[in-house]
């Protein structure tokens, strides 16, 4: 059936909030209606699949007709009809909905690996993912390989951890494997709490099978025979699919007892996460899926040795896990060629911000951040210059437009004062302010502080207070010397990542930015014109046309004028919401 | 109230008793965790209610009191903040007449919370009413929609 007509439409996260499922209902009632003629319309089908990465362009649609591969971008339901008559009856496509030259330039310089299924196959059913190859390497591992050849070949294959750490996954395995103890834990932490992130989300909504598949070879290399997702309750969809393809799992024989007819024993269970950052903490998960709040202990004993119930337990993080089937069946060598001497592989990266192609994309590591910024992500949205882009989170830091051809990988990042993470990477232009960003970062360490250690739940408290003041115009000339100061102490004392890290956002800005803190201390100016406080709002009467717009728009009145008077803004009354200046079409209220 | 609470006990006790798996049941039949549950399962489980209170509040998943008809939920991520997600919130809580610490109306009738991060970054700034993504949005469209469920 090598001519079957398949439509496929973009069913990711972003592909449901732009309604890829009313595109998807479009479909089905087009086809029928248009009398496509029968043969075809038995082969088609329209699959829910996950996501295919440029989510802005959503909703996408491929439609595979006659061998060959079309892509219609910002799908609406009302524009189906056409396609299915101009394209799949009369055998001409839409050209002007087609995807554009961007679109080809987003996927050239990406490999795909952990995504490469993703958005191809239907994640709703196991044969899709079986048809692919899958379930092939667990089968082979289990009946032909020894556990310690599936942690050489993992060790060989030079895969690190993809949750932050970049631990070389083998030997936390070979750890977990010689730890002393019957009873063993695999737990594939997908509590991604990183704000700016969504690649764990985009797997296991994508291709949830491969994650299992990982668990099995993992848990079979640790000789574990129970495994647990640890996963955020704020991802609906996500929850819904994996327990699906759990269940799929285990009507093959694939999870439970004696899985693929071998003497090897596993299953998984769910936990939901309840929503707390520090939960991806491996001793706070621990903690949270034993039912406790999900505070920290001091390491060691490191999980591997005294984890879930004081067992051993390996965690490991949702694109660490979907790696393994991929190098299980192609070998180490072939992931070892892409990436860097010493990270090796892919990575995914959430490409967000102030970019022009946003989306999730999974690239050869050490390719530069050049490369991403204009070959993948097109450039900056608002074609202002790039100022900034921040990796990692609130782990992270910020690295400015000047390094450009800074490697993505481990190291390079790390050298730089930032961290690869778990792959967020938010681009900044001008009109970002980064004294702004680093008190975003720390108000969200300083929530999500667990409370235990000292330095880190006092630490950020005054760190925030600091940067709120500054951002206000009550900076103080020392406050800088006072920010790296205390950031040194929380970075040495605190007892977790999350604490450790926490200074990271400051640290970074406050040197690839100082000058931007010096205006905010001395001169009482945000340069970006974000800080609100900071800001006058005025308008130009030369310029105002008395439309009222502004005034109707104000929520505190600040504004007086009357038709064909120009208006004018109370600096007493006004809030700085900005409000006015977002509603005027002549571009006559002054933001300074 | 009593039934589904004994169902839930039922179902936990043979695990031991996972406060947070408790919980999460509780707060998907009601909305909230009631102060009687916790006092139920406490009795009934031989676990401090203390215990309760620490795990309730520890994570942001849990509401101890009910939440409004509508609910608003204005993604503050990243990628949502750098594109102006507070500027929303702000216009939203002060469409609702909500001060700086308040999350419910008076008259229960709306919830806005904010959320870390939805997982809809290429789509900044998201906001959720009552589960349905508005994606790329503005001030205004939340707005009228809030305006639109408070005339029904």
């Amino acid at each position: 059936m090598e001519n079957a007509t398949v439509i496929r439409v973009c069913m990711g996260p972003a592909g449901i909030a732009a309604g890829g499922k009313k595109v998807i209902e479009a479909f089905s009632g087009a086809l029928a209606r248009a009398g496509v003629p029968a043969e075809v319309k038995e082969r088609c089908s329209s699959h829910q699949v996950g996501c295919v990465g440029l989510c802005a362009r959503d909703v996408l649609v491929e439609v595979h007709a006659d061998g060959a591969k079309t892509v219609y971008q910002y799908v609406k339901p009302d524009m189906v009809p056409r396609i299915v008559q101009e394209h799949l009856v009369d055998g001409a496509p839409v050209k002007e909905w087609l995807v554009d030259e961007a679109y080809d330039a987003f996927y050239r310089k990406q490999i795909k690996i952990v995504l490469s299924d993703c958005g191809r196959i239907d994640p709703e059913e196991i044969s899709a993912y079986q048809a692919v190859g899958g379930y092939e390497a667990a089968r082979e591992v289990l009946h032909s390989w020894y556990p310690v050849e599936v942690i050489e070949e993992i060790k060989l294959s030079g895969l690190r951890g993809r949750g932050g750490a970049g631990f070389p996954t083998g030997l936390k395995w070979e750890l977990g494997r010689k730890a002393p103890g019957e009873i063993k834990y695999l737990v594939c932490n997908a509590d991604e709490g990183d704000p700016g992130a969504f690649m764990d989300r985009a797997v296991i909504e994508g291709n949830p099978h491969s994650v299992i598949e990982g668990m099995i070879i993992g848990a079979y290399a640790l000789c574990a025979h129970e495994g647990y997702v640890y996963i955020r309750a704020e991802y609906p969809l996500a929850v819904e699919r994996l327990h699906r393809a759990l269940r799929q799992a285990r009507e093959q024989g694939f999870l439970g007892r004696k899985i693929f007819g071998s003497d090897f024993d596993f299953d998984i269970k769910v936990k939901l996460g309840a929503g707390a950052f520090v939960c991806g903490e491996e001793t706070a998960l621990i903690a949270s899926i034993e039912g406790q709040r999900g505070m920290p202990r001091p390491k060691p004993p490191f999980p591997v040795n005294r984890g879930l119930w004081q067992r051993p337990t390996v965690i490991n993080n949702v694109e660490t896990l979907a790696n393994i089937p991929y190098i299980i069946r192609q070998g180490c060598g072939w992931y070892a060629a892409y990436g860097t001497e010493k990270s090796r592989g892919t990575k995914v990266f959430a490409l967000t911000g102030k970019i022009k192609n946003p989306g999730l994309i999974e690239v050869p590591m050490g390719i530069t951040l050049g490369e991403i910024i204009h070959e993948i992500g097109g450039g900056i949205e608002s074609g202002k210059p790039l100022k900034a882009v921040q990796t990692g989170g609130p782990s992270g830091g910020c690295i400015p437009a000047g390094m450009l051809d800074l490697k993505m990988d481990y190291e390079s990042l790390a050298k730089v004062g930032s961290i690869v993470g778990s792959g967020g990477m938010i681009v900044l232009d001008e009109d970002d302010c980064m004294v702004n960003i680093a008190k975003y970062f720390i108000q969200f360490t300083q929530e999500e502080s667990c409370g235990k250690c000292v330095p880190c739940r006092v630490g950020t408290k005054r760190l925030l207070e600091i940067l709120t003041r500054i951002t206000t115009g009550h900076g103080r000339e020392d406050d800088i010397a006072r920010l790296e100061t205390l950031s040194a102490g929380i970075r040495n004392t605190s007892l977790c990542g999350l604490g450790q890290t926490a200074p990271n956002p400051i640290l970074s800005t406050i040197k690839y930015f100082r000058e931007e803190y010096e205006a905010h201390i001395r001169d009482k100016k945000c340069p970006a014109k974000v800080c609100k406080a900071l800001l006058t709002y005025s308008i130009d009467e030369q310029i105002c046309k008395a439309c009222g717009a502004c005034l109707k728009a104000c929520p505190s009145g600040a504004i007086t004028g009357a038709k064909k008077t120009p208006h004018r803004i109370d600096p007493a009354k006004c809030i700085r919401c900005g409000a006015c200046f977002d509603v005027c079409k002549f571009k006559s209220v002054m933001k300074e | 109230m009593q039934a589904t609470l004994d169902t839930i006990v039922k179902k936990h006790r043979e695990s031991g008793g996972n406060i947070i798996s408790l919980l999460q049941d509780t707060q998907e039949a009601f909305g909230y965790v009631p102060k009687e549950a916790v006092l139920f399962f406490a009795d009934e489980l031989g676990i401090a209610p203390s215990r309760f209170y620490g795990v309730a509040t520890f994570y942001a998943q849990f509401r101890l009191k009910p939440s409004g008809k509508h609910r608003v939920t204005a993604c503050c991520g990243t990628a949502c903040h750098v594109r102006g997600a507070e500027r929303i919130l702000n216009s939203i809580k002060r469409e609702l007449h909500l001060g700086e610490e308040e999350d419910t109306t008076p008259d229960n009738q709306f919830t806005v919370e904010k959320v870390a991060c939805l997982g809809f970054c290429s789509f900044a700034p998201v906001v959720l009413i009552n589960g349905a993504v508005h994606g790329k949005t503005t001030a205004d469209p939340v707005l009228k929609e809030i305006k639109a469920l408070r005339k029904k």
